[in-house]
């Protein structure tokens, strides 16, 4: 096992709300300003498009087990959110956690090894691809019941505001979990109590093999944000731009006047729902794929900054080497991790601790 | 020593533990404005403000989501269901969340909480009000259960599950608010997981817990008119089970009737008599009896209600059963 770690990767240094304003007004950065932040942006994408490839890749050849479900197609919505994030705001997910993980700032040897179900996992070997979290991170998982997590965001922007602090809490899900009880619960709370909660709806189509339109009363299910009188929007989530953009509005909402926000972010998986189903073919055509493959957000980035003058051919062979090596080390590492002691099934079941 | 309630008993546990840590709130349907739905928690809102003691929506799933989410992040929620009936609503938090977070998280998340509120049958409230759901929650790893009986147990036991890091489910009868024991004036706590032998005898083992600890004693109290000395062994907490306590008591009385609210298959009931077989085999002298109530929902004509419910009478002929005197 290598024992050097590589260094933690995170693209929210330097960016906030403000600097995702500047994204639609590049005159007020200086051009090396805006090159730094979109190479950062698109770093964090493409880390997220190798690794899950790799994870494809190793699924296949059963290094990996149980449900795996991947966000290839999706990476601007988990960038575009947590480069605006302070290290002190949480971030909580549903089982397709990956790209979030990775954006927020999770290693990914700690997340390969997880999916190896080695020791060096996230979270030892006990969670699986389903359920990766992270505390130093604020990385409240990796949740397996749709909708279920939703609630529990609204219980961390509570505890925000029990405190009186100014931190903010990311909640992200499928467009499927909208139709589920837990979601009109938790909004309805989140809106009375004003509760600092960023409700970001990753609507991807598909609920499985359910089309949004064969499962919704409304298509445009940012509107259920009316129901709860809570600011809404909808925004293209193949733009890591508007992404920001919207997710810089948002954020400042709830962090300066506590108050929830839900956004519809428009986007597409570019794999099946799991590793079981068939890309095409059932439930969508291959036409319909490849229209929406015209769109990946990694190219749209990559394209724009070459467009800029941002990005060389150079530049972008040697992120994506250094990415690919990364993911590599990532592999390796997981592979030469042990499996979790058998000791382990019945450790931490309860603690033994009390507040006494 | 005073003579309290168990409610007031409940609502000192709940308001000692309020000033002595200011992480702990309340939360849950009536529990602030209206003084709850029993009253436990009456005077709580004017004594800490709206922050700690919370109103909530009719929405369990939503509010015991609520109280997770505030748990992960350092705060210790105690969430009221107004009944447990209720909370049937909440199950996916308590037990896909809240019992497994620990677990899932490689201990990284504890989830310090207290899930509230009445659980069995009062008076012809009918199917859907009337049911013990302590065998559903005990059978989750990750959870403590905790039934208390009196007003003594339900301040303790209480005050420790508060201070528990871990999620508690703590299951108050609905039918006991009203009754009456001594509790101290200084300050304890009981742990949990710790059986206490109400009554000593050495005929009859009576195992039990909750509401049916009252129901083990006056059947005890009758039967010692007639030279029956039964022990009464009341659990207190559900899980994790007190096995040292049940088989203490069974090796020396070697027989044994337990006696629940809840029905009778896959019940609390079915894993005492699997303890008692397993620790007890070899001192038995009759097989183990149960006490529970009858195999339907809950019916609210008040003569076949009394036929569901386990009481005095049906405690009474089991033990006699077990002791081979025809009744």
């Amino acid at each position: 096992m290598s024992t050097t770690k590589p260094p933690r990767r995170r693209v929210s240094a330097s960016a906030d709300a403000a600097s995702a304003e500047q994204d639609k007004a590049p005159a007020a950065q200086t051009p090396e300003e805006r090159k730094s932040l979109h190479m950062q942006l698109l770093h964090s994408m493409l880390l997220q498009r190798r690794f899950e490839e790799r994870t494809a890749e190793m699924y296949a050849i059963g290094r990996i087990g149980g449900f795996c479900h991947l966000y290839i197609g999706q990476e601007a919505v988990s960038t575009g959110f947590t480069s605006l994030l302070r290290d002190d705001d949480y971030v909580i997910t549903t089982y397709r956690d990956h790209g979030q993980a990775l954006a927020r700032g999770m290693t990914p040897r700690a997340i390969m090894a997880e999916l190896f179900g080695r020791v060096d996992g996230c979270v030892g070997g006990k969670g699986g691809s389903m359920h990766l979290f992270d505390k130093s991170l604020g990385f409240l998982g990796g949740h397996g019941i749709v909708g279920g997590h939703i609630p529990i965001a609204a219980g961390v922007g509570f505890a925000i505001k029990y405190r009186g602090g100014d931190q903010v809490i990311v909640c992200f899900m499928g467009e499927a979990a909208v139709n589920n009880g837990a979601f009109h619960e938790a909004l309805n709370m989140a809106s009375l109590w004003k509760l600092p909660c960023l409700f970001v709806i990753e609507n991807n189509r598909y609920g499985m093999g359910t089309a949004v339109e064969r499962a919704s009363a409304i298509n445009d299910i940012y509107k259920r944000g009316a129901s709860y009188d809570m600011p809404r929007d909808v925004v293209d989530g193949q733009d890591v731009f508007a992404v920001r953009a919207a997710a810089a509005t948002a954020i400042a909402r709830a962090r300066t006047e506590s108050i929830p926000t839900l956004l519809e972010i428009r986007t597409y998986r570019f794999m099946g729902h799991s590793m079981s189903d068939a890309v095409s073919g059932t439930y969508r055509t291959k036409e319909e794929l490849e229209k929406y493959l015209k769109r990946d957000p990694v190219v749209l980035l990559r394209t724009q900054m070459e467009e800029n003058g941002d990005l060389s051919n150079a530049e972008w062979t040697a992120m994506d080497d250094e990415i690919k090596a990364t993911v590599q080390d990532a592999i390796d590492f997981a592979e030469n991790s042990p499996e979790p002691a058998l000791e382990a099934l019945l450790e931490d079941v309860l603690v033994d601790t009390t507040s006494d | 020593m005073a003579i309290i309630t168990y409610r007031e008993a409940l609502n000192q546990a709940l308001r000692e533990e309020m000033l002595r840590d200011d992480r702990v709130f309340l939360m849950g349907e009536e529990v602030a404005v209206y003084q709850g739905a029993y009253k436990v928690s009456k005077g709580l809102l004017q004594e800490f403000g709206e922050m700690r003691v919370v109103d909530t929506p009719i929405t369990e799933l939503g509010f015991a989501g609520v109280g997770v989410g505030a748990a992960m992040v350092g705060l210790r929620p105690i969430i009221e269901f107004m009944t447990w009936n209720f909370a049937l609503l909440a199950l996916d938090q308590v037990v896909n969340a809240a019992a497994k977070m620990l677990y899932m998280t490689n201990g990284q998340f504890p989830m310090p909480m207290v899930f509230r509120g009445p659980n069995g049958a009062a008076l012809q409230l009918g199917a859907q009000h009337s049911q013990a759901w302590e065998s559903w929650l005990a059978h989750i790893p990750g959870l403590k259960v905790v039934t208390p009986g009196t007003p003594y147990d339900a301040k303790g036991l209480l005050k420790a599950a508060i201070r528990d890091d871990n999620p508690v489910c703590f299951l108050e009868g609905e039918m006991l608010y009203n009754t009456k024991g001594e509790v101290p004036d200084e300050e304890y706590v009981i742990p949990l997981g710790k059986a206490e032998v109400k009554r000593e005898g050495d005929h009859v083992s009576l195992i039990t817990h909750g509401k049916m600890v009252l129901v083990a004693l006056q059947a005890a109290d009758q039967l010692a008119k007639e030279g029956i000395r039964c022990e009464v062994v009341d659990l207190r907490t559900i899980r994790p089970m007190d096995v040292d306590a049940i088989t203490a008591s069974v090796r020396k009385t070697n027989r044994a009737v337990v006696v629940e609210e809840g029905w009778e298959v896959c019940g609390v009931g079915a894993q005492v008599v699997d303890y008692v077989q397993r620790h007890c085999f070899d001192y038995l002298d009759a097989p183990v009896l149960r006490v529970h109530q009858a195999d339907a929902p809950m019916p609210y004509a008040k003569n076949i209600e009394k036929a569901a419910k386990p009481d005095v009478p049906k405690t009474i002929a089991a033990v006699k059963q077990v002791l081979y005197i025809d009744a």
